[in-house]
């Protein structure tokens, strides 16, 4: 007899929308479910770090793990995971390239602290009261995981077989990943398992733009009503669809706004810096206007082309020191 | 010696928590406390962000109720550019955010909480799932269940652009019109969501309410708190998700506040302590009291439950009729017993149907006035929206070029975590006895916190973020003499 192939889902830090994900494969979750056993999964399910540790080594054949790692705790985790399973999923933008909790990259671990509990006009904490990883209370003696310097990727704690980025990965992507996997189908380890090509080749948009597109000046979103089914960088809106994987479907395009780069770069590309050439192409600066001219409207260039990638970033970190 | 018993994690939550129990020589409970070990540092990070991004950004806060921060912040960012929404942007936002709580709510319902009741407390851990569920309503109405929360997510992907993280908020105004064309099929969504959600509430009737044992666990000491209470309310004092003023009602259900979206500072004062990265907020006029229910108590509760009680009413019809019924068997407002927030989730999912069928209905929903484009210098403001998990508040300040300088965030699960903390011990107290402990009574503990359906991401915004949760038994000295294994 086979037994069925048992599969563990985590979240590091991250939001929960990758679990989602997973509870949006709708219909498909019962095909998951006859298919393997999910022996890990705290969203959902009610087992405990405890049952992970009883498991033999290598006993899960893969984890999908999402989210940044920022503290202690999850580092642990992770590595745990890692002992106990054959093939580790980074799942997720945030596991994969850092994601929006990678943002705190450009600011200090102090002025976080001293922005939520010293700074906020709600605060009430005259004698400045700060958590502490060991405290004591009534004669108890608690404790917090270390908040870490840096938010790091996964793979800058465990060794990583595959990633799957977006934030979050679509239910689409995530039964593909599955079915590629399960049928033993197993691609190079380090691969990416979505496209190698630019959101911009699937875009529906595409066709709108110029062959010779130049732009003279870059707006804000907040400064024109989007057509609804021309190209954003013809209309001056910057769009990260050049220097961003595709994989999602165009889903904010179809929404009418702008892609902001969630499944990261191509393979072996810098997002921000592919993007910046991208720009670089299109961009009419002349006698009349500078390039500082041009970009007057791009407001915050590392939060707008690293916004999901910072801990993948050739920016690297405010903080060199992460723990 | 005493023991420490550690819950870790926390599960079918979202985000991370830890629940530390302390027993004394006897193997009774001690101590018990709720400890959130995370934190992301929004507030910080979201500095030097273009204001329109922050619908977006902070969306990321929690992938579980995206629609939540996502309108929060959109609402700020009317209030920070000084722009009046169009009407038809009205309509479609609050469409769209109907859609997200209807979806949430189930979501809660047959997912994480409802496990709990429809499975049962102490059934096997391996069962105490969505597909326990499914097991015991039965493979067809498990499908129901899928099936309409596909349908509901696939049109918040066609007005939205995406269900997790959508992206229709601008200042102003929504990014993209409904079309005509799509009417239709909104009005047969709404309708038959109102079927689903009375579907739900007859599920609930027979399940729990028909059952004498859930009813007085429900109505047991076990689960009771007397708390100030929070929530959204229209110019009739009638229950709102998306605008409106807050009221905050006293423990005997009396108002003693209602304020304007940008008053929320002077109402609302938050705490730090020492062992939890989750600040603690209390009313500011009642000041800090500590951790204590009763008459004088400064701590106030969201969520549906806290909305129901610090309303008058529901503004749609059956949903009014659900109120009145779920008030009649408890015993009249306020309702203080914890558990009976899953039936007034279930009021609320009957509520969201049913607005969605008016706001179908509305003409200048599908208008092609989606924007007021007449912005003003951005300065501050402030949006508030009620989360699944209650009562959301987004506050920016910015430069005139509308990048953002400052940031406060007041979470929903964050005005619940003092009543959480509370509630943890209170029931480790009375379910923990003579040392005897396992798995089905650590289980009733989490439950009342899962109540809440306490969002750990969330909460943890200002920190690194998330929420599985453990139960550490300790001994007095904090030795943690006994791990426990739960099965």
């Amino acid at each position: 007899m086979t037994a069925k192939p048992k599969v563990a889902f985590y979240w590091c830090s991250s939001c929960g929308g990758c679990e989602e994900t997973v509870v949006d494969l709708e219909e498909k979750i019962l095909d998951v479910v006859a298919a393997v056993d999910i022996v890990f999964w705290p969203c959902a399910l009610d087992y405990k770090y405890s049952d992970v540790q009883a498991m033999t080594d290598g006993e899960i054949y893969i984890s999908f793990i999402n989210g940044a790692i920022r503290t202690s705790e999850q580092e642990h985790i992770a590595k745990l995971l890692r002992r106990k399973s054959a093939l580790i999923v980074a799942f997720g933008s945030c596991s994969c390239l850092g994601g929006i909790p990678a943002l705190a990259n450009l600011k200090t671990r102090q002025a976080i602290f001293k922005r939520s509990y010293l700074e906020s006009p709600t605060n009430v904490n005259p004698e400045a009261v700060l958590p502490q990883t060991k405290s004591e209370l009534d004669g108890y003696s608690l404790t917090l995981p270390e908040f870490y310097e840096t938010v790091l990727k996964l793979n800058d704690v465990i060794e990583v077989d595959y990633y799957m980025p977006g934030c979050p990965p679509t239910a689409d992507n995530l039964s593909s990943a599955v079915g590629v996997v399960l049928e033993g189908k197993l691609p190079p380890k380090g691969t990416v398992l979505l496209p190698n090509k630019s959101l911009c080749i699937s875009c529906d948009r595409n066709e709108t733009k110029p062959d010779d597109m130049t732009i003279k000046e870059f707006k804000r979103i907040t400064q024109i009503k989007a057509d609804p089914e021309k190209c954003f960088l013809a209309q001056g809106i910057i769009c990260m669809g050049p220097a961003t994987r595709d994989g999602c479907g165009y889903a904010c395009i179809k929404g009418n706004m702008p892609c902001t780069g969630c499944y990261g770069p191509l393979a072996g590309a810098d997002q921000g810096a592919k993007m910046i050439a991208s720009l670089g192409a299109i961009l009419e600066a002349g006698e009349e206007k500078s390039i500082e001219g041009c970009m007057a409207n791009v407001v915050d260039p590392a939060g707008t082309f690293y916004r999901y990638s910072l801990s993948a970033s050739l920016l690297g970190s405010k903080n060199k020191e992460h723990r | 010696m005493g023991t420490v018993y550690t819950i870790d994690p926390i599960t079918r939550l979202e985000g991370h928590g830890k629940i530390d129990i302390y027993l004394d020589d006897a193997g009774n409970v001690d101590r018990a406390f709720f400890l959130v070990p995370e934190l992301r540092g929004f507030e910080t990070f979201v500095e030097g962000r273009p204001a329109e991004d922050m619908p977006q950004i902070t969306s990321r806060i929690c992938g579980v109720c995206p629609t939540a921060h996502h309108m929060a912040a959109t609402k700020a960012l009317d209030a920070l550019y000084g722009v009046e929404p169009t009407q038809t942007a009205k309509a479609v936002r609050e469409f769209f955010y109907n859609l997200f709580m209807f979806e949430d709510h189930l979501l809660h319902f047959y997912f994480l909480g409802g496990p709990d009741f429809i499975v049962g407390p102490d059934a096997p851990k391996s069962a105490r799932n969505i597909l326990g569920v499914i097991d015991k309503v039965g493979l067809e109405a498990g499908k129901k269940v899928i099936e309409i929360r596909k349908r509901c997510r696939a049109l918040m992907a066609e007005i939205g652009g995406k269900p997790i993280h959508p992206v229709l908020g601008l200042p102003g105004g929504v990014a993209k019109q409904i079309k005509e064309g799509s009417r239709e099929e909104l009005k047969s969504f709404a309708s038959e969501a109102i079927s689903f959600a009375q579907f739900t509430l007859s599920a609930f009737n027979d399940i729990v309410l028909a059952n004498k044992a859930y009813v007085d666990l429900v109505l047991s000491d076990t689960y009771y708190l007397e708390s100030n209470y929070m929530g959204m309310v229209d110019s009739s004092n009638r229950v709102n998700f998306y605008d409106g003023k807050i009221r905050v009602v006293n423990p005997s259900a009396a108002e003693i506040d209602k304020f304007k979206p940008a008053d929320y500072a002077s109402v609302i004062a938050e705490r730090v302590e020492p062992w939890t990265y989750i600040k603690v907020p209390y009313l500011r006029k009642v000041g800090w009291k500590g951790f204590v229910g009763g008459e004088s108590s400064g701590i106030y509760r969201v969520a549906p439950l806290a909305r129901l009680n610090a309303a008058e009413g529901m503004a749609t019809p059956l949903a009014q009729e659900e109120y009145e019924r779920m008030y009649s068997i408890l015993g009249g407002k306020p309702v203080h017993n914890t558990l009976a927030l899953h039936w007034a989730r279930l009021v609320e999912v009957i509520y969201a149907a049913e607005r969605l069928a008016q706001l179908a209905d509305a003409e200048e929903l599908t208008s092609d006035d989606t924007r007021n484009m007449a912005l003003n210098t951005p300065r501050e403001g402030v949006g508030i929206v009620e989360a699944p998990r209650g009562t959301l508040i987004h506050h920016y300040e910015s430069d005139e070029s509308g990048v953002i300088t400052k940031a406060n965030l007041i979470v929903a699960t964050v005005g619940n975590s003092a009543a959480i903390s509370m509630g943890i011990e209170q029931a480790a107290r009375k379910l923990i006895k003579n040392g005897v402990v396992n798995d089905g009574l650590l289980n009733m503990v989490e439950m009342a916190f899962r109540a809440y359906d306490p969002c750990l991401s969330c909460a943890t915004h200002s920190l690194p973020g998330k929420m599985p949760m453990e139960i550490r038994l300790k001994n007095k000295s904090g030795l943690l003499i006994n791990k426990m294994i739960r099965n």
